[in-house]
């Protein structure tokens, strides 16, 4: 550590060490996107399909806690809801192919609105209708902080849980099936690896998303919000709309996680929509390290492979994925990306 | 009293049974320093949290630059030029100087929903940031993290925060706490060259600082306002010298 005090500091902003030569981090985060890349590559080469889809389970895993991550890492909003979006985002999957399956229209009033089978229309559904849900439950729940934020966003999860379940229309408690997976114009989405990349790249500019987000002015002031809201408001910002957008946009990522998942499974059922999934998010942010931008991706690969191969062990896995949590909480603070690619600067 | 910077009309507020703040009427004129002083428990946390906006005041109104502000938000009021800095310093530490800097100058120019430019290279923020770190005299600072920095220069920085939001009234609560005679010297200097350009409320427990700065001091004992004059007037001010100075004077 260079002693800073005594040395004058220079009159420009120091480079950030992010853009200097490939450093330690820089490798481990092209490792991480490697491996996920070229080993569902060559699992489709070798014919076995069973690991290209645990592969787009990973991926949209991550893409899901790319979106939590944004609230809790980014903006220290701990939201025990966010399975709601994800759920919500792969009913809007459901659904749709649900009606365009049967040639039903989905309402007929005010408007008449058909179903579709068009994951792009499916994908914009399920971020807007996550987004304006994401806006009322975080109009309501920003207003607390603290304790209360995590029980009144569980609260909201459960209620939407609880619903689903409860709505015998979309199969209930049974679930939901998707008979042909939602198509795309040009691309054969019903190939496994196909569908990958669809979720790769998904998960890519969800990641890029955070990334140009936090380093925008917005991103300042969020970080602002979570550092010290005092300071924020006495520097003329408001942070409760602050937070509101992120949370927002926290939700539409997570949301159109939920949709890829429903169309990767051919099935939603309320299951997504429960807090345990909430709360598996929850774990694989913390697992690969708070507010990182890789830690999600780290995290959902630790997470899904000890839930198969552990899985595929013992039915007992989850008590060593609570001992890897233990760990990480008590000797590497910064989840996985911290023990790998040491601390990161904190602008 | 109508070109008062910032001025409160007839404020009341009770906790319970506390009467906080009792018919408290004050003006901060244009150039002047002024200084609010009171014994523990005056009701002076309570009265810079109604000037601040952190706290509504049951009656009265406070106006700002003409302004009627009684309602507004801390925020908003931090746009329409109250600058302030806190008791106890409150910065955000992991940050260098020069973020959160950036952060008043960002509130100023209003444009916190940007979410595609990258900041650390605007130059609509790093330039003005830095002209307000350098009238703090901290510009050789701006880079390092404020966790690092002495208690001094974090009150410095808190200063410098409240002076990039381009402040009609700085509100400073306490500024010299916790400084040593060099650190509290030197904040004095610079709040003598400041007071030119910003008038400032200062309130202060440095009774050496408050009659060599203030241009007139205002005495509040339990909630209100006992005395109002410049220092000699106060220095003799029975009635002051009884509540206030007489328990270390007599």
């Amino acid at each position: 550590m260079i002693n800073t005090t005594s040395r004058s500091a220079p009159e420009v902003a120091p480079t950030p060490r992010n853009e200097r030569a490939l450093d330690r981090k820089g490798v481990v985060q092209i490792a991480l996107l490697a491996v996920l890349l070229i080993l569902p590559v060559a699992a489709y080469v070798m014919g076995e399909f069973y690991y290209v889809n645990l592969a787009s389970r990973i991926t949209i895993i991550a893409m899901a806690a790319v979106g939590l991550n944004l609230a809790i890492g980014y903006g220290g909003m701990v939201s025990f809801g966010h399975a709601a979006y994800f759920g919500l985002g792969g009913y809007v999957a459901g659904i749709g192919a649900y009606h365009a399956f049967d040639a039903t229209p989905f309402m007929t009033w005010p408007i008449s609105l058909p179903g579709s089978d068009n994951l792009l229309v499916l994908w914009l559904a399920a971020a807007l209708l996550c987004a304006l849900l994401a806006l009322v439950i975080g109009a309501i729940s920003l207003r607390t902080t603290g304790v209360y934020f995590i029980m009144i966003t569980l609260a909201f999860a459960q209620m939407i849980y609880y619903f689903a379940n409860s709505w015998p229309t979309y199969g209930g408690e049974d679930g939901l099936p998707i008979y042909l997976r939602n198509s795309l114009p040009f691309v054969d989405s019903s190939d496994p690896l196909n569908y990958f990349l669809i979720c790769f790249v998904g998960l890519l500019l969800a990641m890029a998303l955070t990334s140009r987000l936090m380093k925008s002015r917005f991103g300042a002031a969020l970080t602002m919000a979570r550092l010290n809201d005092v300071r924020l408001a006495t520097s003329g910002i408001n942070p409760y709309p602050v937070r509101l957008v992120a949370f927002v946009i926290s939700a539409a990522i997570t949301g159109l996680a939920g949709a890829l998942y429903a169309d990767l499974n051919g099935f939603v059922s309320p299951t997504v929509l429960s807090w345990h999934f909430s709360g598996e998010l929850m774990v694989i942010v913390i697992l690969g390290g708070v507010g990182r931008l890789y830690g999600p991706l780290a995290g959902a690969i630790l997470f899904v492979m000890m839930e198969t191969f552990l899985g595929g062990i013992t039915q007992y896995w989850q008590l060593f994925l609570g001992l890897v949590l233990l760990g990480v909480v008590l000797f590497a603070k910064h989840g996985v990306m911290g023990f790998l690619a040491g601390r990161e600067r904190n602008e | 009293m109508s070109d008062a910077v910032l001025s409160l009309t007839h404020l009341h507020k009770h906790f319970g049974a506390l009467q906080a703040t009792n018919d408290v009427s004050l003006a901060l004129e244009p150039g002047e320093i002024h200084a609010l002083i009171g014994p523990n428990g005056a009701g002076k946390s309570t009265l810079i949290g109604q000037i601040a906006g952190h706290i509504r005041p049951d009656q009265g109104s406070i106006e700002l630059g003409g302004e009627t502000v009684t309602n507004l938000s801390v925020a908003q009021r931090a746009r329409l030029g109250l600058g302030r800095s806190f008791q106890v310093s409150s910065l955000a530490e992991p940050l260098s100087v020069m973020r959160n800097v950036m952060m008043s100058v960002q509130a100023l120019q209003g444009h916190s929903f940007r979410f595609f430019k990258p900041v650390a290279r605007d130059e609509a923020l790093l330039a003005p940031a830095l002209e307000a770190l350098e009238h703090m005299q901290l510009g050789h600072r701006a880079w390092t993290p404020v966790s690092e920095l002495s208690h001094g220069e974090r009150r410095q920085v808190e200063v410098a925060c409240a002076l990039a939001l381009k402040p009609r009234a700085l509100l400073l609560d306490e500024p010299m706490a916790g400084l040593g005679p060099e650190g509290s010297a030197r904040l004095t200097e610079l709040l003598e060259a400041l007071k030119r350009d910003v008038p400032i409320l200062l309130i202060e427990h440095d009774m050496e600082a408050v009659f060599r700065l203030a241009d007139r001091i205002s005495v509040l004992v339990s909630g209100s306002i006992i005395a109002q004059g410049d220092s000699h007037a106060i220095r003799h001010d029975p009635l002051v010298r009884e509540a206030y100075l007489g328990d270390c004077d007599a």
